[in-house]
């Protein structure tokens, strides 16, 4: 089995590359990019029958700073 | 005093740390990421800078995983020392020893210069060696140095003096300018500038040598 894990810098958290990011695009042209956030996907491959909670762990020991970042699992 | 360093794949502060921390008069050994347990008697660990990993996930974040650090984290719920200094400081912060997080620079440049500091308590073992208010000017060389903390931290961080060192002027966007901080019992310091690169007039200037000394100092008075 697969599973997503998407790592974003939690609400609040100032995204300076977010911010880089969003100052280019617009000095590309590109008009009225409110805002930019900048996280990260990690892909897992995993033995079949992984449960959501140990892959919650997996978020909570390593693969999320939780105290500036949030995750959400996707299983696939 | 009898020190340890603790070197992961990619440190390259660890020989400058033992160099001062000798120079200070204590006793240093190196010991590996792999190492699972802290040669016997050790008064400090101090945790190095440098790229630990290769900065992969995120600064620190797997060398906190290490076993020499899950020996540091019971050093340090012994009551024991422990410096984590740039890299180091993001150990600690990774291993849940020191609160808050370090996250990249605010205006996303490498920054390699001499800061002037401000001692803000020297009510610790690492800055009884300054007067509060103190000046002193450190090296820092980080691209993640922006220290950030909820408002909770923030503010025990200041109730409870723990905030050891500021910037004068804040290269990184930290909050708070915080340059360092110390943990509850006051035995854990993380910092980003690099005292160990301030230890020898050939470095440009001292303004280390007192920290060292005075951590030395705790095991020489007894």
């Amino acid at each position: 089995m697969k599973a997503r894990v998407h790592v974003m810098l939690k609400n609040g958290v100032l995204d300076p590359q977010g911010e880089a990011v969003r100052h280019a695009l617009g000095s590309l042209g590109f008009d009225g990019v409110e805002g930019v956030r900048q996280g990260k996907v990690i892909e897992l491959d995993l033995a079949d029958g992984t449960s959501e909670a140990t892959i919650g762990e997996m978020c909570e020991k390593l693969l999320a700073n939780t105290v500036i970042e949030s995750y959400r699992v996707e299983v696939l | 005093m009898r020190a340890a360093v603790v070197v992961f794949p990619g440190s390259n502060c660890d020989r400058d740390m033992a160099v001062a921390l000798k120079a200070a008069g204590a006793e240093v050994s190196m010991v590996w990421h792999k190492d699972a347990s802290l040669p016997d008697g050790v008064d400090l660990v101090a945790v190095p800078g440098g790229f630990s990993f290769g900065d992969y996930l995120r600064c620190g974040a797997i060398a906190a995983q290490s076993p020499i650090c899950k020996a540091v984290v019971g050093h340090a719920e012994r009551g024991g020392y422990v410096l984590g200094v740039c890299n180091g400081f993001q150990v600690l912060t990774e291993t849940g020893l020191l609160p808050g997080a370090l996250m990249r620079n605010a205006n996303l440049k490498f920054i390699c210069k001499t800061a002037d500091l401000k001692v803000e308590t020297s009510n610790s073992a690492f800055t009884e060696g300054y007067n509060a208010g103190d000046t002193v000017g450190y090296p820092v060389a980080h691209h993640d140095g922006n220290y950030t903390a909820d408002d909770a931290t923030l503010a025990a961080l200041k109730g409870e003096d723990r905030i050891a060192f500021t910037y004068g002027d804040n290269p990184n966007g930290s909050v708070a300018d915080i340059a360092g901080v110390l943990s509850e019992n006051r035995r854990v310091l993380g910092m980003m500038p690099h005292p160990e690169r301030a230890v020898d007039a050939g470095h440009g200037g001292t303004d280390g040598q007192a920290l060292f000394r005075g951590l030395v100092g705790q095991f020489v008075q007894a």
